[in-house]
Formats: C-alpha cells, structure tokens, sequence
C-alpha cells in the first residue's frame, strides 16, 4: 500500500454531483419498480378537532381509472403502538386539519387527485384550539424535551440576583411557525413482494423508517427495505417516518401492485410536521462592568394533541456565558396542530434568536460593544454541567470575526448612518450547536485488487455525505478517492443513524474510520500487508457517544456579523453583507462544508426576515400554505457572506476531530439580523420575521 | 382538478367563437395563473381553448408615438422591447418587478391583466370565499389580511370582498391610460383600463367587466412624453407579490407639476387610480409637502384592516418618494 496526501480537508467535488446536474441519479419517484406504478392521493381533513360522521367514497370508486379508496372502514389494520399520526386511517376521529380520511389510488395522478375531489366527507367538528399564549391556564412542564435534556434547570437564585443587579434585561421574543420546505417533497414509493416490502423514499436514515413500518405491519425488520440513494433535501421533516410512508405501503398491499405517493407542496404543511411557535421571556442581571449575575430563559411552546414534541428551546442558554444563578424552562400547550417535529437545529435556532437579542439589548443597556460583553461572559468550562469543554473558541471566533468584518469603531449608538434613504446598522450574535456521535455500523471490503467496498447506512440528504465518507474512507484505508466504493441509502447496509442533529460524519465517519483501522491491521497481522486474491471483508463501527462525552462538554461554536439596511420609506429590510467564522473541529470537505455553512445562515436570514406560517385562529389552518405565501429568503436577499473557520480539530470529540457543521450556520443568526437592524433603526423587533409593517407599528404609524 | 377538453382554434375570430359555445370553458393564456387555479379546483374549466399563439406577439408603433401591444405578448419580450423602455420605462419597471424570469417567458400580456387574486381564502376551496363561491362569507375580512385592501373594499353583505388585484403590469398600464381591445361574439370594443378591473361591489366573483368569450386582443399604449417610474414594496427583494406599489409620471416645469399620473397597485380590488392626488397636485409646486398633502388627501378615505393599517403610511411614503424621485430626474 502506498501512503498518499490526506483527502480529508480538500474542496473536493460532490461525487454524486455529475449524475445530479444530468438528472440521472434517482430520486425516490424516479424509481423503476419494474412494473406500471399507481399513484395516491389523499383526502384531508377540514377541521381540527372532531370526528368524520360521512364517508362516502362511491363517486370517486366509480371514476375510470381508480383503483381503490381506502377509509378507515376498509385500510388494512396496523398494529398498536404506532406513535404520533402513524395509525393512518384506522379510526375516524380527527385530531388535526390535514389529517388524512380516506386515500385515493389510481392509474394515474390526475384521476386520483381528481378522485379526491368526489370523496364525501361530513364531519362533527369542535372548534379549532391553536392559538399558544403565555398566559394559557393548560401550560405544561414535559417530562424531558427533546434529544434527552432536562425540562427545567435551576442553579442559584435568579430572582434574587435579578433584583440586586446593577442593569437588567426583561424582554419576551416570539418565534412564529414555519414549515420544513425542501426542494423534493415527501416522496414513498412502495412494492410488495409477498410478505416482503419494498420502498423507496425520501428520507434521513432508512433504518428509522424500517422500523415504523415493520412495526406497523408486523414484520420481522428483515423483511422491510427502504431504499433512499438521493434525498432532496429534508432539514428534519424527513428524519421521522410519516403518513406518507404508511399509506404507499397499505396502499401497494391493498391493489397488489406498486404505488407511489408524492406529497403537494401545499401538504407540506401539513402532513410532514413544523417548528413550534416559541415565546421566549429572557431576563439578564449584570454588573456594572457587563459580568452576568443571573440569567433566566422561559419558554413557552406547542405541541400536537396526539403526540409530544418538546422543542429544547432553552438549552443553548446552559451553556453559552457564565453566570452564577441560572434557570431555563420549557412549558407546552396541546393544541389542535399537526406533529410539530425538528427542523434545521431545533432548539438552538428559536433560543439562540432570544438569547443573543437579549445580550445585545443588555450592551446597549450598559453602553458596552456587544462582543466584549460576549467576551467578558466567556465561561472556563460547562456552566451547568461543571465539566470542561472538549475545546470551546468561541471568542476567537469573536475576534476573527471582527477583524474580517470591519467591526472595530463602530459607532454604539443605533440609528446613526444613512445612505440615500437607507437605515444602516450592523450586529453581532454567537452561534453554537452540540458535538454528538451516534451508534453507527459499517462493513469495508477489499479485493484482490486494492478496490475497496464502503457500506453503511447514511445519507446524504443533499449535504455532500457521498463525497466526504469517500474522502473519510480513502485517508482511513490510505489509498486514493477513486479506489473506493461507498454504498449508502439502504437499509440492507450495516445500522446506522439517520442524517440529524449534526451527528453524520462524527458516527458514520468514526465508524469507517475504526472498521478501516480494523481492516488495515487484519491485512497485517493475517495477511503480512498483502492483499489475499479473494478479498478481506471487516464489519465494525461505534456503539455511540464517545468516551469523553461525559466527562467534556462538546459544542461546535460561530459568530455572525451582519450589515442590515432598511429602507425608511417602506421598511423594507436587505443584508447586503456578512461575515460568519466558525469553530466547527476538523473540516472534511471544504467545498460542502462551505454549503453547509452558507445555507445555514440564509436559512437564519430568511427566518429573520422573512419565514412565518400564518394559521387563522377561527378555521385552524395555515393560510399562506404554499411557496408563493410562504417565503423564504431568494437569492437577491442573500448577499455577500464571508464564511471562515478555525482550523482545530477537537481532539477529544471522536475519530475524526470533528463537530459537526449541518445546523451551526442558521443558529444566531436572525439575532445578529435583529441586532443589526436595531442598530440601523433603534427599532427592537421582537417578534420575528421583521416585515415591513412591524417597520411602521413600532413607529406607531400601524 | 377536473377532466376538461383542450382547443385551438385558427385565429381569434373562432377562437372567440368556440367559447361562446362553451359557457364553462375560459381561453389559456401562457398558463402561469389559471392551470394552478385548476390543479387546485379553485378554476374548473370544461373546455381550454389556447389563445397563446394565435393572439399577437407583436409591438406596433401607433402614430401618434404610443405602442400596440398584443395580447401575446409574453411578458418578459415586453419588460425587454427598447422601445417600451424609453418611453414607458414604468412599465418596463413594473414587469420586471413581478414573479420570476421563468414566469415572465411563459405569462402574456393578456393574462396578466386577468390573473386572479392571490387571497388565500380564494386558492383553498375548503375555505369561505364569496368570490370563489358567492354567499359562503369572506375568510379574509376577520381572518388572515396581512396583504388585503384598504381602499374600494365590500365590508359587509353578501358582496363582503377585500382582496387586491395581484398584477403590477395592470398599475402601470392604468398610470398610462391604457385601452384594452376586446373582441367578443358581438365584435370589436376599446375598454379604457380603468373601466376593464372592477371593484367588488355587491359580486366580488366577477373580476372585471369583460363578458364571457370575450378575448383581449391587444393594449394599447397612448404616448406619454414625460418621465414615469415604477416604485414596488414587498416582503422579499424578489418573487413577492407588491404590499403596495406605486406607478407614476410626472411634467415639472419650473418648479410647479404640470401634468401627473398616479396609480396605486396592493391596495385594492382593482389597480388603483389616484384622482383625487392628482387633481391636488396639479399647477401646485412640486413640493415634498404637496406630495404628502396630495397623498393624505386620496389616503384619508382609506378603511384598512385589523392587520394591513401599515399599507396606508407605507402608500403615502411610496407616492411621495417616487414623486420626488421623478423631480430629480426631470432637472
Ligand atoms: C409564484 C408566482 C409569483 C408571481 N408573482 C407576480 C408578481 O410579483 N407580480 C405580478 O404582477 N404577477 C405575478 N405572478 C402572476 C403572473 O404575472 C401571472 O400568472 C401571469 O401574468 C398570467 O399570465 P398567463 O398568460 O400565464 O395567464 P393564464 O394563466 O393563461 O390566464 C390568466 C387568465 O386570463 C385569461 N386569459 C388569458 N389570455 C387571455 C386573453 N387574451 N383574453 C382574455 N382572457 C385571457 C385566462 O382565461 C385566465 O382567466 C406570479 C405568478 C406566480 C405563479
Ligand atoms: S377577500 Fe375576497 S377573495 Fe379573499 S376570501 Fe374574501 S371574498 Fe374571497
């Protein structure tokens, strides 16, 4: 074997990119099952809440075409334990609008979406309950909130400390709802082979989804696969099985024959989950000298009434500045809402939004830059757990940041450059996201001839995973990018964990990393260093986090510098300019990482400026449900972004020294949108997104 | 969606001819607006009969300096034409401010005066619309309006309506006096725009005054030989409907207006023409307190919503600064 430069680092090209541009790598409906497909559509509540009195499928049975509709009266029975809005069609009570009541399968999609339209349906409807507010009287404490951490935590006496303070800040930000919108929808794809079934689909780990399914049918796991090679993009909304999946597989029992179903946009917003609305009362003590006494962060947030998502809202506060009292909370209301579900950092996003406009607003309450009121609150270690970190450059983020910013003589005072009629400000937000590894298992092979067999369950969602584990793989088995072959995508590979919570390449990666290790020393101490004609095959892998997890507290950290300009004559708001660095660990790939990076913070612009489901409180639906009426950020409100990172691998994280980079990016950044655009204005927005006419009601003039 | 019939027809004569014997059936445009509004049922047509190719494509020089432009015209060969760019830069502005390059190839000029409105409440069927469906309530009125009308609308009754009329095209084609041809089964009419979109009233579900089989055959432009300016307010920098837009021209000499020309886009069911600004405004000085004067005076009859009172200082800010905007480029 040769020893060759390290591929790990370079900007390598996406492997799957050529295949992509062509059009010829398949996607979930791209699939050729072999056989003609019959497509699904569904029919969809109305209400929120009640029960489905008429069901009458018999003019949409009699169209040419049609194959079946199913109801709850007829859908195969799954069996119990499903969670959430898993049991499709297997009662008739209704707990959300756009719960599915009856499917239509057809020859093709314009019957069956023509055939949903001659469904009868009636129901006896309550009405809808979803507006969340703090002062709702049914506000709950969850058992835990999501990813496993502690509902509430409480350290010292904050109220006490907050009294005694010299400057504080009470101030309560809201978040809207705002839905997952990948390029692809949700797409399920299912054949039945006898008792075996087939499906492909898109989502972020097909393991995940082969167990629902297997559960729901009463299969052994091994007679599901789900095969999902290209996924067009998912941030969160495709790491959980759905109705989707369940319905194409009833639906493929029930005609015999493979069906697909692909979602509408428009049912994006209601079939695949959200992220909760948030109401967030953040309050800061300092001293005189910005050092923080106390800090409390109260979150208030909604759930669905047919399962529990707790949004980890407050959790970014356990960790991000030192201060002696502490409390952070999580209190949920049930409403009659679709699953809310995770979405691009979940819980870092909405609760990095409130705390770094909080600590901006506690700057400009003690007359002090907000990155040396950052820097002054920099904590030696974990403030709450009370260990050390695994390595924390926050504030060399800071600082590098500035510098390539332009940052320094900044005028404190807000509203005090104009150009033309523009308002112009800047602002500043940390940024950070937790460092985790999963249980992964991997299988390398060789032959004869040094070509070497990668398989493992990940995905690539649209993050570049297929070229970064070849790259991961190439260095670990020290040969070239080209004499590997990596398999990902498929539940007939070795276990994995989805594509979620950053935690890709820390798992799969280690997890190649240590089943190449293994590899490389069976061709040692077996085979003297040679290559046996037949091949060598080593299965491996890790088992979960590492063994510094308990003892380090592990985060990936940024910050985030913004120019904002807003036009006074309409409030119309643009980001002309940004500078984003980050303390990400080792870097694989730097032309995804970039995108990663890139495409986290516009999310976190458009989430600033512009993402927000609007639900009519009297008819319980999200209005604006589709791309015209939801908007995200376009490509003329993204400017020029400056992205950067350390270079340093954090030893201690895993195999690789990485942190995992997928949702860093959109964490901060709205708030150093806000902050910028208090400091152009000397408006404090607190409800997000900032459109134009909150311009004029804090103006008063609306 | 429905099953419906495709046509096409010779030229207009039959195809006006073969919707006069479909009462359900509409012509197709470059499709943009109303195969959406079928895939949602929100439109269901029997029959399409396609007028895309067979009304013009073509600009004309009129004689006295103005533009014929026909109906199939598509909307980016329109922003693009050199000569709609010197002397109607407003509506030049005004195409290129709306939907995207890709919608602006395939929509036409004639379909963009009839794309439907963007309310919500109008685009689910499962919802309340008295536009879509007469007598079920409007789902806007108490709902949400963020985006709905302050000027023109039907606040109660059967006829409750508060939608906008989306297109910014219309705006700066009503700034400039455009006539809209029409050929119907009865023969040819000229229709000044502002006689073509309609108000609410006490039927919302009619959008305009045009009759059933009735084809646009082309806009005409008069010429206009003072400087014009498209101005658009929105809640992203590309691919959003106007919140309010503003379409312009203005004659200043030596200080004192002499000529103007206002229309409103965003703010109610029809592209909005501002009389009473523009009869304060001429002979007065061409002031930023005339403009804002000028500007109360139309905006004082304003009846906006819970949620869409921002539309009222963020219209008067938008005439005024467009109308200071054409001073500076009349020096
Ligand atoms: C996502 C999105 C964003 C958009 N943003 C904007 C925007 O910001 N600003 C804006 O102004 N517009 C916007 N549009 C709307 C776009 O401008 C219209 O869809 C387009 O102009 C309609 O033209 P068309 O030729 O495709 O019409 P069609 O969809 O074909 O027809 C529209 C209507 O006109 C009728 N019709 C068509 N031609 C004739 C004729 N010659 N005579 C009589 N009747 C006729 C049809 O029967 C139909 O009722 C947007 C559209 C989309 C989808
Ligand atoms: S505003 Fe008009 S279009 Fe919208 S719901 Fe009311 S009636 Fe329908």
């Amino acid at each position: 074997m040769t020893t060759i430069d390290r591929v790990v680092g370079a900007g390598v090209d996406r492997i799957d990119g050529p295949a992509k541009v062509r059009g010829t790598a398949p996607y979930a409906y791209e699939q050729d099952p072999g056989e003609p497909i019959a497509h699904l559509a569904v029919v969809q509540s109305t209400v929120n809440r009640g029960r489905v009195t008429r069901l009458d499928p018999a003019r949409a049975e009699a169209m040419t075409g049609v194959l079946t509709v199913l109801t709850p009266d007829n859908a195969p029975r799954l069996a119990e334990g499903l969670a959430s809005d898993l049991p499709v069609l297997q009662s008739l009570d209704v707990a959300y609008q756009g719960q599915v009541v009856a499917a239509v399968v057809a020859e093709t999609s314009e019957i069956a979406r023509a055939a949903v339209g001659a469904v009868l349906v009636e129901y006896a409807a309550e009405e809808p309950d979803v507006v969340l507010s703090a002062d709702r009287q049914d506000l709950y404490a969850p058992e835990q909130v999501n990813a496993g951490f502690a509902t509430d935590s409480i350290i010292g006496d904050v109220d006490q400390a907050l009294g005694a303070a010299a400057v504080t800040v009470d101030a309560t930000y809201e978040t809207p709802t705002q839905h997952n919108n990948p390029i692809e929808m949700h797409t399920s794809m299912a054949r039945w082979d006898g008792d075996s079934l087939t499906m492909w689909d898109a989502n972020q780990g097909p393991h995940t989804i082969v167990n629902d399914l297997a559960k729901g049918f009463g299969l052994d796991r091994g007679q599901v696969r789900v095969i999902s090679p290209y996924v067009g993009g998912a941030f969160g909304s495709k790491a959980f099985t759905h109705p989707n999946q369940m319905l194409a597989a009833m639906a493929a029992r029930v005609v015999a024959r493979t069906v697909v179903f692909e979602l509408s946009r428009q049912q994006m917003f209601s079939l695949v989950g959200h992220r909760t609305p948030t109401i967030q009362r953040v309050r800061l003590g300092a001293d005189a000298d910005g050092r923080l006494t106390a800090i409390s962060h109260e979150v208030v947030e909604h759930t669905a009434r047919i399962m529990e998502f707790a949004e980890q809202t407050a959790t970014p506060t356990r960790l991000m500045y030192a201060a002696e009292n502490r409390r952070t909370t999580h209190r949920l209301a049930r409403l009659d809402v679709p699953p809310p579900t995770i979405m691009r950092a979940p819980g870092e996003t909405p609760g990095m939004f409130a705390l770094e406009s909080a600590m901006d607003e506690l700057a400009a309450a003690l007359g002090m830059d907000p990155i040396e009121l950052r820097i002054r609150n920099e904590p030696a270690q974990d403030p709450e757990r009370h260990v050390p970190w695994s390595s924390r450059h926050l504030v060399e983020c800071l600082r590098t940041g500035a510098e390539r910013f332009g940052w320094a003589g900044r005028d404190l005072r807000p509203r005090k450059r104009t150009e033309g009629r523009w308002l112009v400000g800047t602002g500043v937000a940390s940024a950070t996201y937790p460092t985790r590894r999963r249980r992964a298992q991997c299988r390398i092979s060789v032959d004869g001839r040094g070509r070497y067999t990668v398989e493992i369950d990940g995905s690539d969602i649209g993050t570049g995973a297929w070229t970064a584990l070849s790259q991961i793989a190439a260095d670990a088995l020290a040969t070239d990018l080209g004499s590997i072959e990596l398999h990902i995508g498929d539940s007939r590979l070795p276990r994995a964990g989805g594509a979620g919570g950053s935690t890709g390449l820390a798992s799969w990666g280690s997890a190649i990393v240590l089943t190449a290790r293994d590899l490389r020393r069976r061709l040692d101490d077996e085979y003297g260093g040679q290559l046996p004609a037949d091949g060598v095959s080593v299965d491996g892998g890790v088992e979960g986090e590492g063994p510094h997890a308990k003892t380090h507290s592990m985060h990936a950290f940024g910050a985030h510098l913004v120019e904002v300009r807003v036009d006074q004559d309409t409030g119309e708001v643009r980001v002309p300019r940004a500078t984003s660095v980050y303390d990400g660990g080792t870097i694989v790939n730097a032309k995804t990482a970039r995108s990663q990076f890139l495409g986290g913070f516009s999310m976190g612009v458009s989430m600033a400026l512009h993402e927000e489901s609007l639900i009519d409180p009297r008819l319980g639906h999200y209005v604006n449900h589709d791309l015209a009426g939801y908007h995200v950020a376009t490509n003329a409100d993204i400017g020029e972004l400056d992205i950067s990172w350390l270079d340093e691998p954090d030893e201690l994280a895993n195999e690789l020294g990485l942190k995992g980079i997928g949702e860093i990016g959109i964490t901060g950044a709205a708030a150093a949108v806000a902050n910028a655009y208090w400091h152009a204005t000397g408006l404090r927005v607190r409800d997000l997104p900032i459109t134009p006419d909150k311009y004029f009601r804090e103006l008063d003039l609306a | 969606m429905r099953e419906f019939r495709y046509e096409q027809a010779p030229d207009a004569a039959g195809a006006v001819a073969l919707l006069a014997g479909a009462p359900g059936g509409a012509f197709l445009g470059g499709g943009t607006n109303l195969v959406d509004l079928m895939k949602l049922g929100v439109a269901t047509p029997d029959v399409l009969v396609d007028v895309r190719e067979l009304t013009s494509r073509e600009i004309t020089d009129l004689p006295d300096g103005g533009l014929r432009i026909g109906a199939g015209v598509p909307n980016a060969d329109l922003a693009a034409d050199r000569r709609v760019r010197e002397r109607f830069p407003v509506l030049s502005q005004a195409l290129l401010a709306g939907a995207s390059g890709q919608l602006r190839n395939r929509a036409t000029t004639g379909g963009n005066l009839l794309q439907r409105t963007r309310c919500g409440y109008f685009t689910d069927v499962t919802k309340p619309c008295n536009k879509r469906a007469p007598g079920s309530g409007c789902g806007a009125l108490e709902g949400v309006h963020r985006n709905h009308a302050i000027l023109g609308q039907t606040l109660e009754g059967p006829g409750t309506c508060v939608a906008t009329h989306p297109s910014d095209m219309a705006v700066a084609m009503l700034a400039v006096d455009a006539v809209v041809r029409v050929l119907g089964p009865d023969g040819e009419r000229a229709v000044p725009i502002a006689e073509l979109h309609r108000l609410p009233g006490d039927d919302p579900s009619r959008d305009t005054t045009l009759r059933h089989g009735e084809l646009i055959t082309a806009i005409d432009l008069p010429a206009l030989a003072f400087p014009s300016r498209y101005r658009k307010a929105r809640e992203r920098a590309s691919f959003a409907f106007a919140l309010v837009s503003v379409a312009a021209a203005l004659r200043v000499e030596d200080g004192v207006v002499r000529d103007v020309r206002l229309a409103l886009g965003g703010v109610a069911h029809k592209p909005w023409r501002v009389q009473a600004a523009e009869q304060a405004l001429v002979g007065g000085p061409a002031t930023e307190e005339a403009f804002a004067a000028a500007a109360r005076a139309e905006l004082d009859a304003a009846t906006p919503l819970r949620d869409n009172r921002f539309k009222v200082p963020l219209a008067r800010n938008l005439v005024v600064r467009t109308l200071l905007d054409l001073v500076e480029v009349s020096r």
